[in-house]
């Protein structure tokens, strides 16, 4: 038997293929929606293993230090280093800020990190170039999506800091590219007033009898040299020994230290269930709206099309074509505009995505799953057209 | 030729009514007629005399409301449809040849052809081996690759009577076939029909108002306010 439904399209493949093109370019908004949303999910989870971190200790009650602010003393990784199951602790310090350089404005996480030795906690797992931070201060490592260069030297609040190294994927939860520098530095970017400021509050403590009383050599300094620097950081990540159970560790530094401890299953659901959860319903009403047009464009073509066929429809029930037939021609074409629309689809979302300014993950299983949900639309949609077609009276190709 | 025992076509009192109560219109008012194989006959009257109620019901497109229908010695309507599937009736037993060709366009001449016994099941190079056949009886096998829009209309009126002939049917139903052509592809057009219905013992009912072609049929219906009567045509020579 011929196969009616190709034979029509090759009869009009101009006029098919430019339809499908339309159909795929709103495909492809659909499976760049679907992959920003994927970016989002796989922000969080590179954010959580590049941490290199088995848990997270935060400031007790909060959902820190990605999701919520928190701030602990920078000596609590003493007490934690003791405790069985813990092979390694380090400081880290997170601030999104938003930096000037060469002309343009980037918005980044500046990531405090212990550069005692290399691999602490904390610190970006591999470079892409360079070499690690190995000075106290003024040094960085900083994401490639940054724009910066190796040696380039950039401003951030008060200081120059030199790019030493450069990493790859090394983002926030929101997309936002790192910059690492040395935790004091990252303490004094984050804590410190200005200048102003410690005028301000020095001259405040003098006026404070509390602080500056008769007798007391000493207090007034010691209360203004507090003022001045920072002992405070967002969390102390834990990389925990081969066989800990991240669990029973978690409660223990929860019990005996006051704090809280997330392991690193809680921090993705904080991370992907929590952190970005309204974004992702705002993406899924999207996602839905999206197909809910798609289904009615390819309804309303595949209408369209078989409208445009009535005298041939009449004609081929007249002379005896099965209803399965004309049923089959109209949804095989329905599945093939769908396929050229998924192909074009596929194909201009993985050209437009990396313009996008925020990560967008096309992930296989999704481009299956978007492939059948594709398909399934077209043939539902294609149901009013055979309704439509299966109405038409076979007398209408005698007239009269 | 003798006369074949069994008529290709005998209707017996065939009735149609459109509406019922006081809207209601008798179209046909009991329509005897009785066509041979072989036999192209022509059917003729005025506009709203029952011209097309009548073919429709002789395509079983739609169902008679009284009367009698034979079709090859069977039995397909007496007071109601004897055939389950008039698709299959329609397929298999009656050919149509419409004013305008009504190819389908999206195939070629020869897909044209081949797709009825296509529709019967013929596997496709049996198929196409019988399109062939016919459009090299009807002189356009030379344009069997081409597509219909590519034809002129005299080409594609010989495309559509392959087509229905395509599935051996033993009677076809032409309605205004000559209608968009001249008078020279207008005789062509009823001289190939009288071929085809010797060649193939193909009954042939020709509803026409086309006066330059009455003359050809040896045997004329005229049909007038839902009745027929039969009348000896002239049967000229073309």
């Amino acid at each position: 038997m011929i196969n009616l439904a190709g034979r029509d399209i090759l009869h009009g493949w101009g006029k098919f293929l430019f339809t499908g093109v339309g159909l795929g370019l709103l495909i492809g908004a659909t499976l760049t929606m679907a992959g920003v949303f994927r970016g989002m999910v796989d922000d969080g989870q590179v954010l959580i293993d590049n941490s290199g971190a088995d848990l997270w200790v935060v400031q007790q009650g909060t959902l820190g230090p990605y999701a919520e602010p928190s701030s602990i003393r920078d000596d609590v990784w003493r007490g934690i280093s003791g405790m069985p199951g813990v092979a390694e602790t380090g400081n880290a310090a997170y601030l999104t800020i938003q930096m000037a350089h060469a002309g343009r404005e980037t918005r980044v996480m500046i990531v405090g990190i212990e550069v005692d030795r290399p691999n602490r906690p904390g610190a970006p797992p591999y470079l892409a170039a360079g070499r690690p931070i190995l000075q106290g201060h003024y040094e960085a490592i900083a994401d490639e999506k940054t724009g910066l260069k190796l040696g380039e030297r950039v401003r951030i609040r008060r200081h120059d800091y030199t790019v030493v190294g450069l990493a790859r994927r090394m983002v926030s939860s929101s997309g936002d590219p790192m910059i690492f520098v040395p935790l004091k530095d990252a303490q004094e970017i984050q804590f410190l007033r200005d200048n102003d400021a410690l005028v301000n509050e020095r001259a405040r403590t003098a006026a404070n009898p509390a602080f500056n009383r008769p007798g007391v050599p000493g207090l007034l300094e010691a209360a203004q040299g507090a003022a001045t620097q920072s002992r405070n950081v967002n969390t102390v990540l834990v990389r925990l020994t081969p066989g800990a159970d991240p669990e029973a560790v978690a409660s223990e530094i929860r019990r005996w230290k006051r704090l809280t401890a997330y392991t690193r299953a809680q921090m993705e659901d904080i991370l992907i269930a929590k952190l970005i959860a309204t974004s992702a319903k705002q993406i899924g009403m999207f996602l839905v709206i999206l197909a809910i047009v798609t289904a009615a464009i390819v309804a309303f073509i595949i209408y369209t099309m078989t409208l445009a066929k009535v005298r041939e429809i009449a004609v081929l029930k007249l002379i005896g074509a099965r209803n399965r037939i004309i049923a089959g021609m109209i949804l095989q074409q329905a599945l093939g505009l769908g396929f050229i629309g998924f192909l074009v689809g596929r194909v201009s979302a993985g050209l437009w995505g990396p313009a996008f300014p925020k990560y967008v993950l096309l992930l296989p299983a999704d481009a299956i799953a978007g492939f059948v949900i594709v398909m399934a639309i077209c043939a539902l949609a294609s149901l009013f057209a055979i309704r439509a077609a299966l109405a038409i009276d076979p007398a209408e190709a005698i007239g009269g | 030729m003798d006369r074949p025992d069994t008529p290709a076509i005998r209707l017996t009192g065939l009735k149609k009514r459109y509406g019922t109560g006081d809207a209601a219109v008798d179209a046909l008012k009991g329509v005897d007629m009785t066509i041979w194989p072989g036999e192209v006959v022509g059917l003729v009257g005025p506009s709203g005399s029952g011209k097309t109620t009548l073919l429709k019901c002789l395509g079983a497109v739609i169902e008679p409301t009284g009367g009698h229908m034979e079709l090859a010695g069977e039995t397909i309507y007496d007071h109601g449809w004897k055939i389950p599937d008039l698709r299959a009736l329609r397929r298999d037993r009656i050919g149509f040849v419409f004013q305008a060709p009504y190819l389908i366009p999206f195939l070629d001449v020869t897909d044209n052809v081949a797709l009825l016994p296509m529709l019967a099941g013929k596997d496709n190079a049996a198929a196409r081996r019988r399109a062939l056949e016919l459009l090299t009886a009807l002189d356009v096998a030379h344009r069997a690759r081409a597509q219909v829009s590519q034809l002129s209309g005299g080409e594609q009126q010989r495309v559509a009577i392959a087509r229905s002939l395509a599935n051996h049917a033993p009677i076809i139903l032409a309605d205004e076939p000559t209608a968009p052509l001249d008078s020279e592809r207008a005789l062509t057009v009823i001289r190939i029909l009288n071929e085809m219905a010797v060649q193939y013992q193909t009954a042939i009912i020709v509803v026409t108002h086309d006066e330059k072609i009455i003359p050809t049929f040896k045997r004329i219906y005229h049909i007038r306010d839902g009745k027929t009567h039969e009348e000896a045509g002239e049967g000229r020579a073309i």
